[in-house]
């Protein structure tokens, strides 16, 4: 059960959001812009690095979600699960072990990102805001992942939640919902 | 040396944020709604928790700059700040405060950290639903900032005077994009 007084039919993040939307207002907007503004990373490599991120970080909900809307963006699932085991080993292009290698020592520490992991991102083509972003959208699943965890919001076991959830991501990204999330109260998916 | 090609004339995160000005409008509206708000947490409280989570984090730019901004609030107690970040069970600070920096210092190191009983200890301390929102939200942005800041090597200034300066820029005006467009102060 959630430590705060959070809608029952809002799960995960969303009923945080909710919770206090001024602040939900910034927030979705960096998200918007870093997972779905303009960029030469593709929205699906942006999914990545915040599943490894989440991943990392052992937050169950933050994964699921974030696994399901690259698997929707890519339209297959082995990608996720192999860059969750092992990223030098996964299907990514090489620029994307080096920046993938970043986000995670990011997730650690700021401190643990060394010189030769930013040279390798370099020497594998990834431009100064390649590496920007990547810093910023692991520094901002840290948030992610302590804000939902850190109040122990609740994480459906139901992968169809997930799936749908993913789907809503790429169709809608982070924006609030114009008509919000009442809707949600008879339908969870 | 920062690891990507940044403004050398600006300090710590302002540079990050002339680098990058798309994310950092979002990021000061955050900076501004969360921690210029008197609701439930004072400002100073919650740049109270804002240092503490940076000095937990070892982010030296963080902790020693919004140190600076509670220490601007509380009329020069440096000493007091100090405390906080060190040692803030022997702060003269309220019980409500202190069981929140002990919130605040959970989630720092990660959100499945916190306990149940670290909440039943804070509601018992007087702290509401929003208050414990807005502490766990504070914490989790700084381990966003500070990593960010320190993900990149933003340069820290080494003048110590100049922090105090572009403290009082922060607590006169807020968080926005003068901090970067603006003029920057310097330390005599």
């Amino acid at each position: 059960m959630p430590y705060i007084q959070v809608e029952d039919h809002l799960p995960g993040i969303t009923g945080l959001l909710e919770y206090r939307k001024d602040t939900a207002g910034p927030i979705r907007r960096l998200t918007q812009f870093l997972l779905r503004g303009p960029n030469t990373l593709t929205e699906a490599e942006r999914e990545l690095i915040a599943t490894v991120v989440s991943n990392g970080n052992q937050c169950r909900f933050c994964t699921a979600a974030h696994t399901a809307a690259a698997d929707v963006l890519l339209g297959e699932c082995d990608t996720t699960a192999s860059v969750k085991q092992d990223i030098i080993n996964a299907p990514v292009s090489n620029k994307m072990k080096a920046l993938l290698t970043i986000a995670d020592m990011v997730r650690k520490s700021g401190k643990d990102v060394t010189e030769a992991a930013i040279a390798r991102a370099k020497a594998e083509g990834a431009t100064d805001t390649e590496i920007h972003d990547t810093v910023l959208i692991a520094a901002l699943f840290c948030l992610y992942n302590r804000y939902v965890d850190g109040l122990a919001t609740v994480a459906p076991t139901d992968q169809s939640f997930y799936n749908g959830l993913g789907q809503r991501l790429k169709d809608h990204g982070y924006n609030r919902l114009p008509q919000g999330y009442d809707h949600l109260k008879n339908n969870p998916h | 040396m920062p690891h990507i090609n940044v403004d050398e004339n600006l300090p710590g995160i302002r540079a990050l944020m002339a680098f990058r000005p798309e994310t950092a409008a979002p990021m000061n509206e955050l900076a501004e709604i969360l921690l210029r708000d008197n609701e439930g947490l004072s400002r100073t409280d919650r740049e109270l928790i804002g240092a503490f989570v940076s000095y937990r984090n070892d982010c030296f730019y963080c902790h020693t700059s919004h140190g600076e901004i509670a220490c601007h609030y509380l009329g020069g107690d440096r000493a007091l700040v100090e405390q906080v970040k060190k040692d803030y069970n022997a702060a003269p600070v309220s019980g409500k405060l202190k069981a929140l920096l002990h919130l605040a210092g959970k989630v720092q190191v990660s959100g499945k950290a916190v306990t149940k009983e670290d909440i039943a200890e804070a509601k018992a301390a007087g702290a509401t639903d929003r208050d414990i929102h807005d502490t766990v939200l504070i914490a989790a942005a700084f381990c966003m900032f500070n990593r960010y800041v320190d993900g990149l090597a933003a340069n820290a200034p080494d003048d110590m005077d100049s922090y105090p300066l572009r403290a009082k820029q922060v607590a006169e005006n807020g968080y926005g994009s003068h901090i970067y467009l603006g003029k920057q102060p310097v330390g005599s």
